[in-house]
């Protein structure tokens, strides 16, 4: 008898059911009754609320259009000489000359990035009622490593339109199958004295950029999770 | 479990110690009062917590009934994506699996994220006695793992530690393990985590091994959950080039829709916060296979029994396992608050470790006899539990099962165990109370009785009693009882 | 109105002064008050300490004691939780144990009917001020077992505040567990001790004359480190302080 036979043979006498069993189906039985959403907003109403909760959290938050963005990233790479970036921003680069741009391949060691002094993405989409950003890995957006292992991270978030409320709202529009990291202001910790301190392993600096410019995905189908 | 745990003394020795510490006193209370205010704002913000709550227990309570199909669709989820799944019994078997798993690669350390499980397992012991290092990468588990010290929170294990301490140990063991602490090294928290940084970077940069937990697993996806606040979860979870999970059976959700409750009601249990810094979700090898870089190129998940199963063939004590992880029971609980988790002699201190130790491990041991009875049955704990365990219901359900005995099932097997040593006289002076009880006339006699020695009691009692009058009067007797004034004044009751 | 009263054990044998109080408070508020003899113990220690099985003789006793009483009143929080929450659930274990249904039929008929005390004063006869005089500053800590275990609430707390002449201070930290937790204070005799510590610091720290609970197990715990301490605050359980009037302040 295998490991497994084993578990799988304790649970069904556990549970008092037999291996063939046809139960009801997964959501027979789930009370899902709780908020889609905590409030009704407007979309300016959910962006405002995303700053709100990212700047909370310490991350620091810019808004801008596309006009001003090259600018903006230039005064935010004011100390950066090199930048990376993902395979394809979506988005123009500030032309200052003492900057020099790397663009993700899979050659890139870690300590390659180590070197790396700013990285600029996009990302997939962002929740206002918990001020997270999702990247998906998407070609705005790069390997996971990239947003992490250099110290100054700027992501770009086109406002209104990758803005969701909240996180049932959110899910239905990410593929899990995809590698997905959520995040919700700098790295930080409470292990010390449960006193929260920014700034440990991933980036100490979160520059959040709300672009005022619209989303490039196509529409997507109606929310599953909308109702 | 590791074997030292289980040497451990009774909980009422262990905590005695604890009480008496006065720097370890004032370290919980302000940590623990801390955060517990912060997660009665953070929760209050969702008016729709009661239904989450009923909602995550539910979907927990039905992954636990089905759990069989559930985590045959999540071996193949995870399969079809790339990774390979192993079952482990327990927790030899699991140690065994990763071993040869980090042997099979030729590497000789791994750096870890921090685990629930893999402490249980005592992974850390195993891989050391083969010849394999392995680095804590979580903060507070970095500060346990330099000072040979034991964890004694779930979410914060070095809860114990003030900054000061933290300092001195960092500048005194970080050396031995790699880059040593800056020699200013002063104990404002910035810089402790600053010092962390630096001493975590190279080993994360250099890693080809990880071993991690997970904190959910979605059986229709396949997709594993990690949540956490530092990066070094990220750092662990995408650049080595070989990920090993270590994962409870009880880890698994039917669906990634069933995220959209726990997203909600983990942060905000644990580390009071709207959503933790970041969370990782992987599936398998990923879209490329590995191909593109992006994380490991090889992904193993162990699946992890070690008493889970004999725990879901209770029916009171079954409700342990929708745990979460939150340690918002600790938090809140005045008992964990003044005994410190190490009193609790298991990786799972406070509340929920004193139903979750005995029924993982039985109750043979002193330690694990006498963790049920490590509450006031107050309740904190129950009403601050994002899945609605009912830990005093468990609490007394397991103090009968030591009082007692009864039915229990112990590695897959039904058994009638006996009751715990050293409820002897217990019991019997139970019985003697009982059958007085039942006899309201010899109870009446007995309060008589008494009344009539009541100049007589003494301050301090002999023996049992003792536990009382150390610190406490005893409540002085009155001249006539309830029943004998009713009597007096409004004649025989009916 | 009719109820009968269950005093407790606890109360009957070392608090009459607070059973006494209940009968003279209900009287005075127009109810009539019966004692049944054949009450003893709910078993609530025996049953929290892990001997279920012992329990349940005096399960099946108290449900008998009270047969055919509309209301059972008890000035005890955990003595009624112990009934409404402990008492269906010994019933279902025994079914379950395959020893027939006459436990868990005894516990569906009485928990019902079992009210604490001040449950039983603001939701069945809607009132909060019961008409006692009492000047004294009083703070107030309320019981696990009300305030988690019945969802007391604010219960006790108004019933206080309409009390004439009473000054009602706040408690800090009030909802945290006084260390008592019946045989816990004899199992885990420091944590108790240093939990009730705490509780009487605070308590003295608000500077009222009177402790009071809605529980004398409690204030047992509190009122023994309190004299061993020679603190000058005393202990005085709610309903004594309800009861009290000008004509006849409590004993």
């Amino acid at each position: 008898m295998t490991s497994k036979d084993r578990i799988l043979a304790r649970i069904r006498r556990a549970v008092q059911q037999p291996a063939a069993q046809t139960g009801p189906g997964p959501d027979a039985d789930i009370p899902r009754d709780y908020l889609r959403v905590h409030a009704t907003r407007t979309p300016q109403e959910r962006v405002d609320l995303l700053a709100a909760h990212l700047a909370e959290y310490r991350a620091r938050v810019h808004r801008t259009d596309e006009d001003g963005l090259r600018d903006l990233l230039g005064r935010l790479l004011a100390d950066a000489a090199t930048v990376q970036l993902p395979p394809d921003l979506g988005f123009g680069l500030p032309s200052d000359p003492s900057l020099t741009f790397v663009t993700d391949h899979a050659a890139q060691t870690p300590r390659d990035l180590d070197r790396v002094d700013a990285v600029v993405t996009g990302c997939a989409l962002a929740i206002a009622e918990t001020g997270t950003i999702v990247l998906d890995g998407g070609p705005s957006q790069g390997r996971r490593r990239i947003t992490l292992v250099p110290d100054h991270h700027i992501c770009l978030v086109r406002v209104p339109g990758q803005v969701v409320d909240s996180v049932p709202e959110a899910l239905p529009l990410l593929d899990p199958g995809r590698p997905l990291t959520w995040i919700s202001g700098p790295s930080a910790t409470s292990d010390i004295e449960l006193e929260r301190v920014e700034g440990v392993h991933g980036p100490r600096t979160l520059d959040v950029v709300l672009v005022a410019a619209p989303d490039p995905r196509p529409d997507p189908d109606p929310r599953p999770g909308t109702q | 479990m590791t074997r030292t745990d289980l040497g451990m003394p009774a909980f009422p020795e262990a905590a005695r110690e604890a009480v008496r510490d006065g720097v370890l006193r004032a370290n919980l209370r302000h940590a623990t009062h801390t955060i517990r205010d912060k997660r009665a704002r953070a929760v209050a913000e969702l008016a729709d917590w009661d239904r989450l709550r009923a909602a995550g227990k539910a979907v927990k309570d039905h992954t636990l009934r089905h759990l069989d199909r559930h985590l045959l669709r999540l071996e193949a989820a995870v399969t079809a994506a790339g990774g390979t799944v192993h079952w482990a019994v327990d927790a030899d078997e699991a140690n065994r699996i990763v071993t040869e798993l980090v042997r099979a690669t030729g590497e000789r350390e791994v750096v870890k994220v921090k685990s629930m499980a893999t402490q249980e397992i005592g992974l850390n012991e195993a891989l050391e006695a083969a010849g394999i290092a392995a680095y804590e990468t979580d903060l507070a588990e970095l500060i346990v793992q330099l000072g040979r010290d034991r964890p004694s929170h779930i979410l914060v294990p070095a809860i114990h530690r003030n900054r000061a301490e933290i300092r001195d140990i960092f500048r005194a063991e970080m050396g031995r393990w790699g880059r040593p602490a800056p020699d200013a090294l002063g104990d404002d928290p910035r810089e402790l985590a600053e010092a962390a940084r630096l001493h975590l970077r190279e080993k994360f940069l250099r890693a080809k091994v990880a071993v991690s937990g997970a904190n959910f697993m979605v059986a229709e996806t396949g997709t594993m959950v990690v949540l956490e606040s530092e990066g070094n979860g990220r750092m662990c979870l995408t650049l080595p080039e070989t990920l090993i999970s270590v994962v409870g059976i009880e880890k698994v959700v039917p669906t990634f829709r069933d995220l959209e409750i726990f997203l909600q009601t983990l942060p905000r249990s644990s580390t009071a916060e709207r959503m933790n810094p970041y969370t990782t979700m992987w599936t398998g090898l990923g879209p490329s296979r590995g191909a593109d870089g992006d994380g490991p190129s090889a992904f193993h998940l162990v699946l992890l029994d070690n008493g889970r199963t004999d725990t879901l063939a209770d029916e009171t004590g079954r409700q342990a396992l929708r745990c979460i992880r939150c340690s918002a029971c600790l938090n809140v609980c005045p008992v964990y608050e003044r005994a410190g988790g190490h009193a609790y002699g298991s990786v799972y201190p406070g509340p929920i470790g004193a139903v979750l130790s005995p029924q993982l491990r039985g109750t043979g041991s002193a330690i694990d006899a006498s963790l049920p009875y490590a509450s006031t049955l107050c309740g904190a704990c129950y009403d601050v539990c994002p899945v609605a365990i009912d830990i005093p219901e468990i609490l007394v359900h397991l103090r009968e099962r030591v009082a007692q005995g009864g039915p229990v099932t112990r590695h897959g097997i039904r058994v009638r165990i006996r009751p715990a040593h050293g409820h002897t006289a217990e019991r019997a002076a139970v019985r003697a109370a009982r059958l007085l009880l039942d006899r309201p006339g010899a109870l009446r006699a007995g309060e008589r009785l008494l009344a009539r020695a009541r100049r007589l009691t003494p301050r301090r009692l002999p023996g049992p009693g003792r536990a009382w009058t150390d610190t406490r009067e005893l409540p002085s007797v009155p001249a006539e009882s309830f029943r004998d004034w009713w009597t007096r004044e409004r004649g025989t009751p009916q | 109105m009719r109820v009968a009263l269950f005093v407790t054990c606890v109360n009957d044998a070392l608090y009459p002064q607070t059973g006494i109080a209940v009968v003279r408070l209900l009287e005075r508020l127009g109810v009539a008050v019966d004692f049944p003899a054949a009450q003893s113990c709910c078993g609530q220690p025996l049953y929290n300490t892990g001997y279920r099985h012992e329990t349940e003789p005096l399960l099946l006793r108290t449900a008998a004691a009270f047969a055919g009483h509309a209301y059972v009143v008890t000035p005890s929080g955990s003595c009624a939780a112990m009934i409404r929450e402990h008492y269906p659930r010994i019933g279902r274990k025994a079914e379950r144990e395959g020893r027939g249904t006459d436990l868990a039929d005894a516990a569906t008929s009485l928990a019902p009917r079992v009210y604490e005390l001040t449950e039983f004063l603001v939701d069945v006869l809607g009132v909060t001020d019961v008409g006692a005089y009492f000047p004294h500053t009083v703070t107030y800590h309320p019981s696990c077992h009300g305030l988690r275990g019945l969802g007391l609430g604010d219960r006790p707390r108004r019933l206080l505040a309409a009390v004439k002449g009473l000054d009602l201070v706040e408690l800090s930290g009030a909802q945290e567990c006084c260390g008592f937790g019946g045989t816990f204070a004899v199992k885990n005799p420091d944590v108790s001790a240093a939990m009730g510590t705490d509780k009487i610091a605070s308590a003295a720290g608000t500077g009222a004359e009177v402790l009071c609970a809605a529980d004398n197990s409690c204030l047992a715990h509190l009122g023994g480190l309190l004299r061993r301490a020679d603190s000058p605050l005393r202990t005085l359980h709610l309903a004594e302080i309800l009861a009290s009037t000008e004509e006849e302040p409590p004993t």
